[in-house]
């Protein structure tokens, strides 16, 4: 990006909340299921049909509200926002307009070191809709119901955000929070946490904000950093072209890389909102909201805290562990296990991170082996049954299948040899068949045991000790 | 017995001097009848009707309670929802739509021994007042073949009248169940917005709708809104007071009552002949005791104006989910998504209907918003202030039903505006939520049509407008006049 351009960027973030039932009606919210099976008369929108408001959803929002330091409204109100679509059986969005439930919030972000608050402009509740499904054998477009009337909140940002890694950092809090919350499962993938990017770009010095784009439905960090940079660029080449940005909906394709128009402001819906007539308003008491403050539970940085006072973890692990509180759930089960916080740290923030990255994972809830499992592998390696050699192993095993790391063992024979007059006959074995090495030893060529032992883990299919390997090696080779 | 009123009925099935299946049977002769007269059903559920004439004896004869509407037969108008019934608003789009529930009122009158005998010709969507915009037919007024039965709930106002039920259910917004019992010559009321749910009731504007019944005097009004008032949980807007007995209020003595008459508001527009009867109804009260007093209503007049921004912007909402994907009328051929949707809503709504869909997304439409619906909610609340300020110093409002009679077809149907005016009276009770009650008062002069005195009560008090209301039937003798057919 070039120096002389400031990027100003404001989210808009989309979180269906994790009730049992939906926003209007008493139809199950769970993900999955056949079409058509999660929907009744009310949330298919049939004629006559009158919605009653969730009282969980309110909850839910408040407490997000109080947690990213809002105001919470004494009085709101639900409007609708009408537009034709099939996966709109209403024809009609029930959502918030002028009065949302949560205003004048922020979340704190820390990114390089540097801290910054990202002003929150306002949380309101709403439905989502349904699914469309084409199918290319036949051509038509087919309608699943059962997300209609979901319930989710849209959480907006102030245009605070200067860059990707800003982004990121305020996805990463909005998303902690929620999990914290335990009121959104977070899961990227199947769109229960989604985002749109509002971006602009002015040289430095302007104050007048330039023209902004939308990019919209974007639902992994991946996806909003790489739809940033690119929109960045665009706009900014466009400008140096003498070219315009036109106010427009864009839409991001991740596997091309690449963002494209959508429609221009000038087909732009005229959504019509007006004051949803058949709920009354939201009016909330004050001890309703000390009552939802009572109940906000322990929050990233006081758990953060913790760890570093209670498992004396280092400030990075605490951090890393407790930004999700999925990871930070793990960490508390295997550590109960095996009582070793700072080798659980490593194993999450190393390898379990990094296959979950490498896979079409959504986060740790994914993983098919248990946080005892991870726990009874660190207690085998500490007891030495195996080494750390064969624990990536076993490790592999069970994020691949999620077996108990003892099955795998047992069933692989994969117990490490500490019977040293077994590991000795290996030794000579191996000695005898590699009289050069033996000789570069001699000639003062320390490297010359690493081959060695290299041969002998070889032999033992890695299921040898390697302290005692190496122990026996020095004495055998000093002995010739 | 298909004359006989809904309490002469049910006790004569509760004294088993009948047997429900032959009030049955015989209200479906009438029906054969006189139908192919008035048309005013546009489906009939027979079927259930005898099964449940037959289950409903049985019970009765092993002694059990049949309910307050134990055995008596009731026409509903097709806007209201019945579990895999046609529900069709007399709308081309809703022709074949059958309902997949049933709408909480339905459920409350088969709970209190009702059979429910089938569903009534309306205005399409409710919109109108002749029933002449409903896509199926036009249902005549039973006084007069030539003449509307007004609208918009025109089909069950005209079986009462005719007898082909002993009460019915409509709807009304802004007078669809006052103007056509005040055309028919049968009781019609509103109640308070929230007393009935309307959970199954297919919205026109929600804000304004309301179910009520038809009955063929004060008494069958008093026992129907006993069964279908109440808190449902289904219907967020639906009141939790305490519901009273109506029928104790019917023979409360009106001495000392007060009457208020908004002499200035009934000033222009209304028919010699109807104010005629007007005068005569009011000189009843004072013969009965009651206290008359002359109050203002200033924001009245622009009810009507207010009407019609709330009510067609709640509309054009609300009937937007007629798109043709899901249910209801789709067009054969089409080129896209938004060829689907305009050819279907052009071919499934009729004229009526897409004017006000069109004057409802121009009042919300961005820059508009503020100069109609905004102010037309601040209209609305002057207008509710009015009324509030009245019924400090009355008990009831009197002011005729509707400026005329019912008029010929074709007379004010190929005009709208003219047609509107026709809901200047009872218009304001539905922006202010209030309960009011349409009672035979007579007819005029000239063409022999019925005319409705109009009782208008503060929320919830039902119970004076009933009190009222019966002492004038007491009275008189227009109750009991029936047409010729």
């Amino acid at each position: 990006m070039r120096e002389d351009y400031e990027v100003i960027i404001g989210l808009e973030v989309h979180a269906e909340l994790s009730t049992k039932t939906k926003i209007y009606c008493s139809c199950t919210t769970e993900f999955g299921g056949d079409p058509n099976t999660h929907c009744c008369p009310i949330c298919t929108g049939m004629p006559g049909v009158l919605p009653v408001l969730n009282e969980k959803v309110v909850e839910y929002a408040v407490k997000m509200g109080i947690a990213t330091n809002c105001e919470i409204a004494k009085f709101s109100k639900q409007d609708r926002k009408n537009y034709f679509y099939p996966d709109l059986p209403k024809a009609f969005q029930t959502s918030q307009y002028d009065l949302p439930l949560c205003e004048h919030g922020y979340v704190e972000i820390s990114v390089n070191g540097k801290n910054k608050k990202i002003g929150i402009t306002r949380i309101h509740i709403e439905e989502d809709a349904g699914k469309l499904i084409h199918d290319a054998y036949t051509g038509d477009t087919l309608v699943d119901m059962n997300r209609c009337a979901v319930p989710l909140i849209e959480i907006v940002s102030e245009p605070d955000i200067r860059n990707a890694d800003e982004a990121i950092a305020y996805m990463q809090a909005l998303k902690s929070t929620l999990e914290y919350l335990e009121i959104c499962d977070c899961k990227m993938q199947e769109g229960s946490l989604r985002c749109d990017v509002n971006l602009s770009v002015r040289k430095k010095g302007e104050t007048k904000f330039g023209t902004r784009t939308e990019t919209k439905n974007l639902n992994s960090f991946k996806a909003i950093a790489r739809s940033i940079e690119f929109e960045t660029n665009r706009q900014i080449k466009e400008l140096e072209n003498g070219g315009t940005i036109y106010q427009e909906t864009r839409r991001w394709d991740d596997d091309k890389g690449v963002g494209y128009a959508m429609r221009s402001k000038e087909d732009a819906h005229d959504y019509r909102y007006f004051p949803e007539p058949d709920l009354a308003p939201i009016i909330l008491s004050e001890e309703y909201v000390e009552k939802m403050k009572a109940e906000i539970p322990e929050m990233q940085f006081a758990r953060k805290q913790r760890y570093i006072n209670e498992y004396s973890l280092p400030e990075y692990d605490a951090d890393q562990i407790t930004s999700s509180k999925y990871m930070a759930d793990f960490f508390e089960k295997a550590e109960a296990k095996c009582k070793n916080a700072k080798i659980v740290s490593n194993w999450l923030m190393g390898d379990i991170s990094r296959k979950i990255n490498e896979s079409e994972m959504n986060d740790i809830r994914d993983v098919k082996f248990t946080a005892e499992d991870l726990g009874e592998l660190i207690i085998l390696i500490d007891k030495g049954t195996i080494s750390s050699a064969i624990a990536k192993k076993v490790f592999d095993e069970m994020f691949e299948t999620g077996k108990k790391p003892e099955d795998i063992v047992k069933e692989k024979g994969l117990v490490q040899i500490t019977d040293e007059n077994a590991i000795k006959e290996i030794v000579v074995k191996v000695i005898g068949e590699n009289p050069q090495s033996v000789a570069d030893y001699k000639a003062g060529k320390d490297k010359a045991i690493g081959f060695i032992v290299g041969q002998v883990m070889k032999a033992s299919k890695g299921k040898a000790n390697p302290g005692i390997v190496n122990k026996l090696i020095i004495e055998e080779l000093n002995d010739k | 017995m298909y004359e006989l009123t809904l309490h002469e009925i049910r006790d004569k099935i509760k004294n088993k001097e009948v047997k429900i299946i032959d009030v049955v049977n015989d209200i479906y002769s009438r029906i054969d009848k006189v139908e192919p007269k008035i048309e005013a059903y546009v489906s009939f559920t027979k079927e259930t009707a005898i099964k449940r004439a037959n289950e409903l004896q049985e019970k009765l004869d092993n002694g059990e309670d049949i309910g307050p509407l134990g055995g008596v037969p009731i026409a509903i108008k097709d806007n209201i929802c019945i579990d895999g019934t046609k529900t069709t608003c007399s709308s081309k789009m809703l022709e074949n739509f059958v309902a997949p529930y049933n709408a909480t009122v339905i459920n409350k009158l088969v709970e209190a021994g009702a059979i429910i005998i089938g569903k009534t010709n309306m205005d399409e969507f409710a919109m109108g007042s002749s029933t002449a915009t409903s896509y199926f037919k036009n249902t005549k007024n039973p006084w007069n073949l030539e003449r509307v039965p007004g609208g918009s709930s025109g089909g069950s106002a005209a079986v009462v009248s005719s007898d082909m039920a002993y009460a019915s259910l409509g709807s009304d917004t802004g007078g669809s169940i006052r103007q056509p019992a005040s055309y028919c010559s049968v009781v019609g009321m509103k109640p308070t917005y929230g007393t009935v749910s309307r959970f199954g009731l297919i919205a026109f504007a929600s804000s304004l709708d309301q179910i009520g019944p038809f009955t063929k005097d004060v008494e069958d009004m008093a026992i129907m809104l006993n069964a279908i008032t109440g808190k449902d949980k289904m219907d967020t807007t639906s009141v939790d007071i305490e519901y009273p007995d109506y029928t104790k209020a019917l023979d409360k003595d009106i001495k000392g009552m007060t009457i208020g008459i908004p002499t200035k508001f009934l000033g222009e527009g209304l028919n010699q002949e109807v104010k005629q009867r007007f005068e005569e109804a009011i000189e009843v009260y004072k013969s009965l005791g009651a206290n008359i007093k002359e109050i203002d209503l200033d924001y009245a007049k622009y009810a009507l104006a207010t009407y019609y921004i709330i009510s067609t912007a709640e509309a054009s909402s609300n009937l937007a989910r007629f798109d043709g994907i899901k249910y209801g009328h789709r067009a054969e051929d089409f080129e896209d998504l938004i060829d689907l949707y305009k050819k279907s809503r052009t071919e499934g709504f009729g004229t009526e209907v897409k004017r006000r869909i069109m004057l409802g997304t121009y009042v919300l439409s961005s820059g508009y918003y503020d100069a109609y619906y905004k102010r037309a909610g601040q209209v609305r609340t002057l207008i509710i202030e009015d009324f509030k300020k009245a019924f400090k110093d009355v008990d009831v409002i009197a002011l005729p039903t509707a400026p005329n009679v019912s008029f010929k077809f074709g007379e004010k149907t190929e005009n709208p505006l003219e047609m509107y005016l026709e809901d200047i009276f009872t218009v304001p009770v539905n922006i202010a939520g209030l309960p009011a009650l349409s009672i035979p008062c007579g007819f005029a002069e000239t063409s022999k049509m019925p005319v409705g005195l109009q009782l208008i009560g503060n929320l919830f008090e039902e119970e004076k407008i009933l009190s009222v209301a019966h002492a004038f039937e007491k009275n008189t003798e227009h109750h009991n006049m029936k047409p010729n057919i």
